[in-house]
């Protein structure tokens, strides 16, 4: 379908279906794998790479290292018991999960949640992006052996954990946004505290430009380096940071606002460079926007009121027959769930559909073909890879 | 690539200052948040084993296990975690019922043996047990099920007590609907309910819609819905689990509606008893209360003909000639029974065993005899002027309202006694007397205080509203009697029913005199039974145990073979009691006639 514009005569020929034919045996080429543990994604997944000397000439990603099938477990729990079981979709970012499966069951059963719950929500998610953001956007100079913004970065984030360990009661599984509403308010002091810690995100936000885009080690490896060509965005379904790296706005939050996100100011950053620096610096501006909507949040956000809407018994709860598509923004970028339901207390079909699928299949194995072994790591950090969303 | 690229990054050494951030020992420094999920704690004392925590767990980390032996209310059962499953997520904590489970914000603990991370909390002592912060179920309004029970609908008062029409509305698809939503299928309720009812299952029968089946589960156990459904005294909705944060279910109500909403012509189609083989053996039965009914419905469906010896004109005893038209219309009362009858079974109406046929005779013609004759005797106060015959037993005023006779309403009436035959005949005389003047002239008056009045506290509340004075805590005295008609009742306060052992031993002062101003006087302090119809030679052969009630052994067998009784006369009085009591002496008379030993 598509044809990569490089010279390939030191590349294995292709067969007629496009297939490359690597013949091992004459000691051109090299299988390495690269996985299923490795920095640069979290979660087990690997890649076998066809080298030549350095460089690598041909990608396949092997995914099925996690062993889960959580959307087919869950159509073995009651709505209520999905909840704990969804948030293992992605475990670096578990708030969306929440969200999404609380959004499809209030959208079918037709329960509208409290003013106070969805500001929460607003907040859980954001806190959960900031979190992520605060890890990614180092983490992407980690790649290149830099790791001390990194440190930098999770030890904010660490604070930030702390703060949904007294919002939420857990660290990484939070847990906390359920169908019809959230599991508590904000306790007493906690916006103060989240401020002393944004405050430190303030700090941190100039260090790492310094630390990172003004590196010249960093711009060398990164400019130019696994450039997606605009066209590919639609073809490919790309999302998020990658997509608004190639020109292209795509964020849910703007462009089909939720929860209470139109009362929010905020103007996601794009760049039209399109390569692993870019797709780095938009992430930088969007961990900058998250700590603006969350001062936002907390300043309109109502001090008091219901958390949770009644809902039917949730030992039996049915919902009626039905299905829906929800989607929101998450840091990686469009995160949707489809739900079927059947009219039993059960879900008949949960599908998820994360950008790291097609981010990290049919992408990730074109823009690595002409990449150099070392570079591998960083092309998937540039692209959130997450591989529990693709195993799911 | 500018020379600031390069220089740039070195400004990370401003850093090198600073102070390290790395937590030196986190295991002893660092507590948990306030709501951190961290290990279980249980109040075993406050918890009831009900099992919801480990229906909700995802993972089946719960398991219920033996704790102590089950007592009413109480499944003897406590939740046991498997930490190699749980993954605190706290839905346990926040489903529980009795808020007894939840989490501290202890979460290290070092262990070399693997089994340890299986335990019971509050039962394996722990040092996290007395630790007060973790998450706890949040607050307010975050419920799992509606804590609100749907309000049954009533007449309203005024327009009740002019009349005997049915004052309990009942539920309409939607209520019920709602209310059976609430249940957490817990099951304490069956262990409570003397019939063992399956209650959730009937009442998940009515969340799926599917009444037949309903109706299948409620006769599995109580062949007779629809006056259970309206009178049962609902033992199973005091223990309600849900009822520890908000109202019990209305259990009740809710059998009445599947029983209501089922025509009875359709009833031996979906309970499949058009076709009963009849083994060839006769049973007598003696009264046709609840457990003679409850004994001749299960025995006919064993296929053993069941003749029914009833001493009124009509069947029900107690139920019909106990109990006002306005707890339970008497055509509620007829289809029960007469879905009963179509299994093949016979009544002898106005026969009485002991007048017009002996108890000998019956065990000549028949291979078992089982008796329910309950408690029809009234008792006296004994008091001076008990003996006039304006002084009248509830047991027979009520029993003459339903025949239709004429009885004598006074204007000013008081009845002794607090139970809820009491309230029945205080209510049933107040309609009476509103009819004949036009106002509510009548005094209750018991031993007991208002809190330890026997009688159902919906009954004390509805008797109020319909006009009559309750004044419980006074003694009768004596009846002052002039020109042969009672003027009243003089009583003197009522301190105390028990002595320190727990005997009846009311404490009066004698100096705090009240009078109660009343033409007519009912007694209303309890039944007594009436074994005169067992002929002499046979009631040497039983043996008689505490109150004087016969012995009988599991299957209400008395120590002679053939003779099986039950109900009031037993055990109650009620009539879930009876009616099991019936079932389980059905079960025991054909084992007894097969010759089935344990």
């Amino acid at each position: 379908m598509f044809t990569i514009n490089n010279d390939r005569s030191k590349f294995p020929e292709l067969d007629d279906a496009g297939n490359a034919l690597i013949d091992l045996t004459s000691h051109k080429y090299l299988k390495l794998w690269q996985g299923p543990q490795h920095p640069g994604v979290t979660g087990n997944m690997s890649l076998e790479l066809t080298v030549t000397g350095d460089e690598i000439v041909e990608s396949k990603t092997h995914v099925g290292y996690l062993h889960r099938g959580f959307e087919k477990l869950m159509e073995r729990r009651t709505f209520i018991q999905c909840f704990p079981t969804c948030i293992r979709l992605c475990v670096a970012e578990p708030d969306p999960n929440e969200y999404l499966l609380s959004s499809c069951v209030e959208e079918l059963a037709g329960i509208e949640v409290p003013e106070t719950a969805q500001w929460l929500r607003m907040l859980a998610l954001e806190m959960a992006r900031l979190q992520v953001l605060l890890r990614q956007v180092p983490g992407q100079a980690g790649t290149f052996a830099l790791g001390l913004g990194y440190q930098w970065g999770n030890y904010i984030r660490d604070l930030i954990l702390d703060r949904f360990e007294e919002l939420t009661g857990g660290r990484v599984y939070h847990m906390y946004i359920l169908p019809g509403g959230v599991r508590g308010l904000l306790p007493n002091g906690f916006k103060n505290r989240l401020e002393e810690n944004l405050k430190l995100v303030d700090e941190f936000l100039p260090n790492v430009w310094d630390l990172i885009y003004t590196n010249s080690v960093f711009k060398k490896r990164a400019k130019g380096l696994a450039v997606i060509p605009k066209e590919w965005i639609d073809q490919y379904g790309i999302y998020g940071p990658a997509a608004r790296a190639a020109g292209i706005m795509r964020d849910v939050r703007k462009t089909h606002p939720y929860l209470f996100y139109s009362e929010i100011d905020f103007e996601p950053f794009t760049t039209d460079e399109s390569d692993v620096f870019a797709r780095s610096l938009v992430r930088w501006h969007d961990l900058k926007m998250t700590v603006d909507i969350i001062r936002q949040i907390l300043a309109k956000m109502p001090e008091k009121g219901d958390i949770k809407a009644p809902t039917p018994n949730v030992m039996h709860w049915k919902i009626p027959k039905g299905e829906t598509y929800v989607k929101c923004e998450s840091s990686r970028g469009e995160y949707g769930m489809y739900l079927v339901t059947d009219g039993s207390d059960k879900p008949r079909r949960v599908n998820l559909k994360g950008p790291s699928y097609t981010h990290a299949t049919s992408v990730l194995e074109k823009l690595l073909v002409n990449a150099n072994i070392a570079d591998t790591a960083a092309i998937m950090v540039s692209l959130a890879t997450c591989p529990p969303e693709i195993e799911r | 690539m500018s020379l600031k690229d390069v220089l740039t990054p070195f400004t990370a050494w401003k850093r090198i200052a600073k102070e390290p951030v790395t937590v030196i020992d986190p295991f002893n420094d660092r507590p948990g948040a306030d709501r951190y999920r961290g290990f279980h704690q249980n109040d075993v004392e406050k918890c009831i084993g009900c099992g919801t925590c480990e229906a909700i767990c995802e993972n089946e980390a719960i398991d219920m296990v033996p704790f102590k032996d089950p007592i009413s209310g109480d499944s003897g059962l406590r939740p046991s975690l498997d930490y190699g499953r749980c993954c605190w997520c706290a839905l346990c904590v926040d489903v529980c019922t009795t808020n007894s489970l939840k989490l501290s914000n202890e979460y290290t603990w070092i262990t070399t043996d693997p089994e340890d991370f299986r335990f019971t909390p509050g039962v394996d002592k722990k040092s996290w047990d007395e630790n007060d912060k973790g998450w706890v179920k949040p607050e307010p309004n975050y419920e799992f099920y509606n804590t609100q029970r749907v309000e049954m609908e009533h007449l309203h008062p005024e327009e009740r007590v002019d009349s005997f029409i049915e004052m309990v509305k009942g539920y309409s698809h939607e209520q019920a609907l709602a209310e059976a939503d609430r249940c957490v299928e817990c099951g304490i309720c069956i262990a409570t309910c003397p019939a063992h009812m399956g209650i959730p299952e009937y009442i998940k029968a009515i969340r799926n819609e599917d009444l037949e089946e309903g109706l299948r589960i409620l006769y599995e156990t109580n062949p007779l819905p629809e006056i259970c459904g309206r009178i049962c005294t609902h033992k199973c909705e005091t223990v309600c689990s849900i009822g520890y944060k908000g109202d019990p279910l209305s259990i009740r109500w809710l059998k009445r509606y599947i029983a209501d909403q089922v025509p009875s012509e359709r009833y031996q189609s979906i309970l499949n008893t058009n076709d009963i083989n009849n083994n060839g053996k006769r049973i007598a039965i003696i009264g046709s209360g609840p457990a003679g009914l409850s004994a001749a419905h299960y025995l006919a469906l064993m296929g053993y003909q069941c003749t029914i010896f009833e001493q009124y004109e009509k069947a029900g005893g107690m139920m019909r000639y106990g109990i006002p038209e306005y707890r339970l219309p008497y055509d509620q009362i007829d289809k029960d029974i007469d879905y009963i009858l179509s299994l093949g079974v016979e009544i002898k109406y106005n026969t009485r065993v002991g007048r017009d046929i002996t108890l000998d005779q019956l065990s000549q013609d028949f291979d078992a005899v089982f008796s329910g004759t309950g408690l029809h005797l009234g008792r006296s106060t004994g008091i001076e002027g008990s003996d006039n015959e304006h002084v009248y037993y509830s047991t027979d005023l009520l029993r003459q309202i339903t025949e239709g006779k004429d009885i004598e309403v006074a204007e000013h009436i008081v009845v002794i006694g607090g139970g809820n035959v009491a309230m029945d005949i205080t209510r049933s005389l107040a309609r009476m007397q509103k009819v004949k003047y036009g106002k509510v002239n009548i005094i209750a008056t018991s031993l007991e205080k208002e809190e330890n009045m026997p009688a159902d506290r919906e009954e004390v509340v509805e008797s109020r509203e319909e006009g009559a004075v309750l004044m419980p805590g006074w003694a009768p005295q004596r009846i002052e009697i002039q020109h042969g008609r009672p003027t009243g009742l003089h009583v003197v306060k009522c301190n105390s029913l028990f002595d320190d052992t727990g005997r009846f031993n009311p404490q009066c002062d004698m100096e705090v005199k009240n009078f109660f101003e009343g033409s007519m006087i009912v007694q209303s302090i309890g039944q007594g039974m009436d074994l005169s119809y067992v002929d002499e030679k046979w009631m040497e052969g039983l043996s008689f145990g505490p109150r004087g009630r016969v012995k009988t052994n599991e299957y209400f067998q008395t120590d002679l073979e053939w003779f099986f009784m039950g109900g009031d006369i037993i055990e109650g009085p009620d009539v879930i009691h009876g009616i099991a009591n019936g079932h389980k002496a059905a079960i025991g008379i054909d084992r007894y006639l097969q010759n089935l030993k344990d």
